[in-house]
């Protein structure tokens, strides 16, 4: 056993933080939250001449990392930071199905992705669909050589910024079978494809997406006729051991805040931090912290084994980051007192980021189910 | 012991039921189940329609225009009124200035403010809080210098909730910089036309404009203004506590979140069945609703026991500490039963606006409202203060 970064990814980890704490301020990260586009397209290049992208991409696919301790990495400090730049939307998801089931045609797009000069969205989830990964009733037919979408995509992540979208739809089985879902490259300017987009309230902005008979070339299918599944758990998998670090990273930010916070902030003549009730509390979120960590190794660990343990260690890893989370955002603004209730305040954002991460592929108990069911299995 | 209601209480739930069945603005009742803002004039709106019924200033003194209902009346009436999701009742002038000056303030003070807190001619806001006093409220620097018929008031009160609306303010000041801490304030009312006032936003985590920062530059306050006797304003300060904590257990704000909970619950579906079939979920919303069976009991026992004429004291402190874990518990799961629809920021769904809502019905605000409430144990002394008082009451510790 070996708990250290590998020497590169040490190097990614210093340059990434070293980056965002001198331009990412809580000022200019501030005024991105309140801008229209809801990202900066000046950090994103930025981000991708440092090779951020790209460390989340194998060698293959044209990256130089893309295992489960390169997305840990890179994750846990967009976390520390509070980025909403969408990494884990047009990266690790978008780009991840691609590389996973594009033809070479398809996956030329990798390239662009990773060069900084592409954004993309996966719709996938629905109005009803909640946290269940396979309900999918969007249905895609086919009509001589083309193929018509019908259906409704919900909260999708950076979708108005997205040059292409991947589409999840039905060719065939039940609504909730894992066969029969399919994948299709749609570009947002497609005719039937409606955005109705708004902002989230922890950043970046998604969109209500409206399929209306959307009309595109056979050739827009991503892999094989309702064989998808497989890639969509294997993206979601990534994607949620991004968030379990991404959530980590922002903890010790909100922790580190509540720290600093407390060591100067003077009530009844005493720094605040000098009342035990007040020092007990921070103590109870280090551990916690130490805990998170302990389940994003454990999950990023296991990402590139069997699907089982990969997942049990994911469900266990976003249960307990779920729990201890939810504590050290609610203690951190508890304990900082009204300072943390106002918006330019940097907790109240990062506290934002790491409880409404919670509501992406599944919350604390939608975990704690899959967890079960797969130590019943 | 008797848990059952009386036939009068009974009578009189019946009563309030049906008044707020016939007086309450539909627009208005929507508003509050959505969790949108109402505005100035839809609380003023609200504060006429129950000025007209009598049922304003529960509260207050028969003498003074009071309802002279006793606990279990009022907490029928908290009850009934957030089951029917009208809006809060504006505590300011009502419930914490109004009880000051009834028991401090001179008659000439009593005639002319209290009228006006009824028709709402004044807005009252709450200068308490400074930068710098917080939780240590007592060594607040906004000072108040004597200059003939004047105070000259300098200093900076902040976190002042809804002040944008208020025409008036009270606020504790220091007018003696040389004596003991408690020992040099005074209790003082501005009116916030005053040359030298200025007021700034202060916005929320959730995007809402609730809070705000009040200055003070010169601003001349004539010496008829000062509430009882210079340099005891700390004693009046503690007495507006007391009051501001009453319905501090928010039963009724419970009650109706839990019921809101329920409701998303059976409309949002988890894996093809309503999520309050889930296991999970469902244990979740059992275990608030049996803290507040209880909580409803523990509220009704302490302030039935302060009607008798037992002073609630550590007592007031624990229904803080537990009325508003309960209630955050309760936000927390609501955001939860909107599962992916919690996360769009709906700004529309907040501040009131004309664009349907993201997501299914009652999904709009719940998240920001789980932050809005970080705010219950924060606010009217933290619930670390509570505990601290509750341990040097019950062990003699510091607080
Ligand atoms: C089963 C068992 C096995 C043990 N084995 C050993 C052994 O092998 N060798 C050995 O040397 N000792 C041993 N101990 C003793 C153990 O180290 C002491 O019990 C321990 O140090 C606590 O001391 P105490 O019991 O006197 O409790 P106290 O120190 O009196 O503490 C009472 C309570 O007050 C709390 N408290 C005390 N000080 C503070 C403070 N400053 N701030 C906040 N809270 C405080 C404590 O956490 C505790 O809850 C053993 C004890 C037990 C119960
Ligand atoms: C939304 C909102 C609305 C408000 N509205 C008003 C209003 O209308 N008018 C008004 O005057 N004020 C208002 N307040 C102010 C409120 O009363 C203060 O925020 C509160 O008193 C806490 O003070 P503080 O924010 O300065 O925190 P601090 O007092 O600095 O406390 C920071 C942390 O330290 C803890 N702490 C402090 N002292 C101790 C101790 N001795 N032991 C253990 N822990 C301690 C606190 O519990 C808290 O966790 C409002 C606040 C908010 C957030």
């Amino acid at each position: 056993m070996n708990f250290d970064l590998t020497e590169e990814r040490q190097m990614l980890q210093d340059s990434l933080r070293r980056f965002l704490s001198d331009r990412y301020t809580t000022s200019v990260r501030n005024e991105i939250l309140e801008s229209e586009a809801g990202y900066s397209a000046d950090i994103w290049g930025q981000l991708a001449e440092l090779g951020v992208i790209g460390a989340l991409f194998s060698e293959e696919d044209g990256g130089f990392g893309g295992a489960g301790f390169d997305i840990s990495t890179v994750f846990e400090e967009l976390g520390r930071a509070g980025v909403v730049e969408p990494l884990l939307d047009t990266a690790l998801l978008g780009g991840g199905l691609i590389a996973a089931l594009g033809n070479d045609d398809q996956k030329a797009l990798v390239e662009e992705v990773i060069g900084g000069a592409v954004q993309l969205a996966f719709a996938h989830g629905e109005p009803t669909s909640r946290y269940e990964l396979t309900r999918v009733e969007t249905t895609a037919t086919v009509e001589g050589d083309e193929i018509i979408l019908t259906g409704k995509k919900a909260v999708v992540v950076n979708a108005e910024a997205a040059d292409h979208l991947i589409v999840s739809a039905r060719e065939s089985g039940d609504v909730d079978a894992t066969d029969g879902i399919s994948l299709f490259l749609v570009p947002r300017d497609t005719a039937g494809l409606s955005l109705r987009g708004y902002a989230l309230l922890a950043g970046g902005r998604a969109a209500e997406v409206d399929l209306d008979a959307v009309r595109l070339p056979v050739s827009a299918r991503l892999g094989a006729a309702g064989g998808a599944w497989e890639a969509i758990a294997g993206v979601i998998a990534r994607a949620e051991v991004a968030l379990a670090a991404e959530t980590l990273g922002a903890m010790e930010t909100a922790t580190e805040l509540t720290r600093q916070y407390l060591l100067t902030r003077s009530q009844f003549g005493r720094p605040i931090g000098t009342f035990q009730a007040l020092q007990h509390r921070v103590a109870e979120l280090l551990i916690e912290i130490e805990q998170a960590r302990s389940g994003v190794i454990n999950a990023a660990g296991h990402l590139e084994g069997d699907t089982r343990m990969r997942d049990l260690n994911i469900a266990a890893a976003r249960n307990l980051i779920g729990r201890a989370g939810r504590l050290v955002a609610e203690d951190s603004i508890q304990l900082h007192g009204g300072i943390a209730m106002t918006q330019e305040y940097e907790l109240a954002h990062i506290a934002k980021r790491i409880v409404m991460a919670e509501h992406r592929f599944g919350d604390a108990d939608t975990q704690l189910e899959r967890f079960l069911d797969l130590s019943a299995a | 012991m008797d848990l059952s209601y009386t036939a009068e209480e009974q009578a009189f739930r019946q009563e309030v039921r049906s008044f707020l069945e016939e007086k309450l603005p539909k627009e208005m009742s929507d508003a509050v189940r959505e969790g949108r803002g109402l505005g100035k004039e839809g609380h003023d709106r609200w504060h006429a329609i129950l000025n007209e019924q009598g049922w304003l200033a529960p509260n207050w003194p028969q003498d003074f225009g009071g309802c002279a209902w006793n606990a279990v009346q009022r907490h029928i009436f908290e009850e009934e009124c957030c089951r029917a999701h009208a809006p809060r009742i504006v505590p300011f002038g009502l419930t914490m200035l109004a009880p000051v000056l009834q028991k401090f303030g001179s008659k000439e003070q009593q005639d002319y403010y209290l009228p006006k807190i009824l028709s709402g001619e004044h807005w009252w806001c709450q200068g308490y809080s400074e930068p710098g006093a917080g939780s240590d409220l007592a060594s607040l620097k906004t000072k108040a210098v004597r200059e003939g018929d004047h105070y000259i008031v300098n200093g900076q009160k902040t976190w002042t909730t809804l002040g944008q609306y208020a025409n008036w303010i009270f606020c504790l000041v220091r007018t003696d910089p040389d004596a003991k801490q408690q020992e040099g304030i005074s209790f003082l009312l501005i009116d916030m036309d005053t040359p030298g006032i200025e007021v700034r936003p202060i916005i929320l985590l959730d995007g809402t404009h609730e809070v705000n920062e009040v200055w003070f530059t010169d601003v001349k306050v004539p010496v008829e203004n000062l509430v009882g006797e210079e340099n005891k304003g700390w004693t009046y300060a503690k007495y507006l506590l007391t009051h501001e904590r009453t319905n501090i257990a928010g039963v009724g704000f419970s009650q109706a979140g839990l019921d809101a909970v329920k409701r998303l619950a059976r409309s949002q579906m988890h894996k093809g069945r309503p999520l309050i079939e889930n296991p999970y979920f469902a244990a979740r919303v059992a275990q608030a609703e049996i803290d507040l069976m209880a909580m409803a009991t523990t509220n009704l026992r302490i302030i039935s026991a302060a009607a008798s004429g037992q002073a609630p004291g550590v007592e007031s402190s624990m229904l803080k500490v537990k009325g508003t874990e309960i209630r955050q518990e309760i936000n927390d799961m609501a955001r939860r039963a909107a599962g992916v629809y919690a996360m769009p920021f709906a700004s529309e769904a907040v501040e009131g606006g004309n664009e349907p809502p993201i997501g299914p019905e009652g999904t709009a605000a719940v998240a920001a409202q789980y932050f809005n409430n970080r705010k219950l144990s924060i606010f009217g002394g933290s619930n670390e203060i509570q505990k601290n008082i509750i341990a040097k009451v019950k062990m003699g510790g510091r607080a």
